[in-house]
């Protein structure tokens, strides 16, 4: 199966965009699918009573996930377009970091100012 | 000074012009892809800002539902699959695509296709259900952002469908050409972005909404 990279006669792809084997995309297939199914059945079964807990476990999975998926769907490596997607996927990333952290400090730390509840559970009852 | 003007209009053109046809030779339309793929990047910018927005204001619910009440995981989870499945497809679309088979590229497209239409109809479904229930985008700031966040996903989706489309109308009509293999691979780029997408919106969106 993993010989059916079949030769390219017109377009040699060395330095190009990678299309990947059929042997990547089924392991690429069988690690999100576990990927997948893990999280769903930790937060349905609730098979880790602390929720927090169970929350780190489905946010680690999604982040491997999502580097499989990078990897085994997207083909992104250091050689694919020499290297520029990688740099643009780098670049990229430090900026959603920087968007979604930052958000979520700032908007944090002003909810905290304003007195503002978190979560209407802990809110005085209204008169 | 007649000479050397004419001989540099001479040697420039062809200079340019085998570079240019070696380079689309080499990497037939490289230059497309990489264009493409700094285009998807912008995109997920998109919703990078869009998931921060959720995240700001998923607990504000202004009085009304939350996501625990609101959202069924099993649904979620039959859409993950739709959507996953239809990422192996479009896979084994390329593989024939490389090899040639036009009759199986297309096959795969459709499976993909009716795959990624399913994602969408199981969308609307629970949008329509959330809108009859009273959880309107207008009820709650959580609400508007994750009708704007999941909605552009599934926009994206929805376009991505009708790019699909016409790509099985192009490849029935003029084959595996080296336009219609360029453009397949940006779809295929487009639509394996999508359900990366996606793993950030069921996690945080869903799995993490009903644990909290």
């Amino acid at each position: 199966m993993s010989a059916h990279d079949t030769p390219h006669d017109d377009h040699p792809h060395d330095d190009g965009h990678s299309h990947g084997t059929r042997r990547g995309y089924l392991i690429g297939f069988a690690l999100s699918a576990v990927l997948t199914a893990l999280p769903f059945w930790l937060v349905m079964s609730g098979a880790i009573a602390n929720a927090q807990t169970t929350a780190a476990i489905v946010v680690a999975l999604a982040f491997i996930q999502i580097v499989v998926h990078t990897i085994f769907f997207l083909h992104i490596n250091t050689k694919s377009e020499g290297g520029w997607t990688l740099m643009a996927l780098i670049f990229t990333i430090v900026i959603v970091a920087i968007v979604i952290s930052g958000s979520l400090w700032i908007m944090f730390h002003l909810n905290s100012n304003m007195m503002m509840p978190m979560n209407p559970a802990s809110a005085p009852p209204a008169p | 000074m007649a000479t050397p003007s004419t001989d540099k209009a001479e040697t420039s053109p062809t200079f340019y012009l085998v570079e240019e046809s070696g380079h689309h030779h080499a990497a037939s339309g490289g230059s497309t892809l990489l264009g493409f793929w700094i285009y998807l990047m912008s995109d997920a910018l998109i919703f990078a800002t869009l998931f921060a927005t959720y995240g700001v204001l998923s607990t504000s619910y202004a009085g009304g539902p939350g996501p625990g009440e609101l959202f069924e995981l099993p649904l979620v989870a039959l859409n993950t699959a739709f959507l996953l499945f239809s990422s192996i497809t479009y896979g084994m679309a390329m593989i024939d695509m490389e090899a040639g088979n036009q009759r199986a590229t297309q096959i795969w497209l459709a499976i993909t296709g009716l795959l990624g239409a399913a994602f969408i109809g199981v969308e609307l479904y629970e949008f329509t259900s959330l809108i009859h229930e009273g959880a309107t985008p207008q009820t709650s700031a959580f609400l508007s952002a994750f009708f704007t966040l999941v909605g552009t996903h599934g926009l994206h989706v929805t376009f991505g469908l009708i790019w699909l489309v016409v790509m099985l109308v192009q490849v029935g009509q003029r084959g595996l050409n080296a336009d219609n293999r360029r453009r397949l691979v940006c779809l295929g780029m487009f639509w394996h972005l999508l359900d990366v997408v996606w793993i950030g919106v069921f996690t945080f969106v869903y799995l993490l909404g009903v644990l909290r």
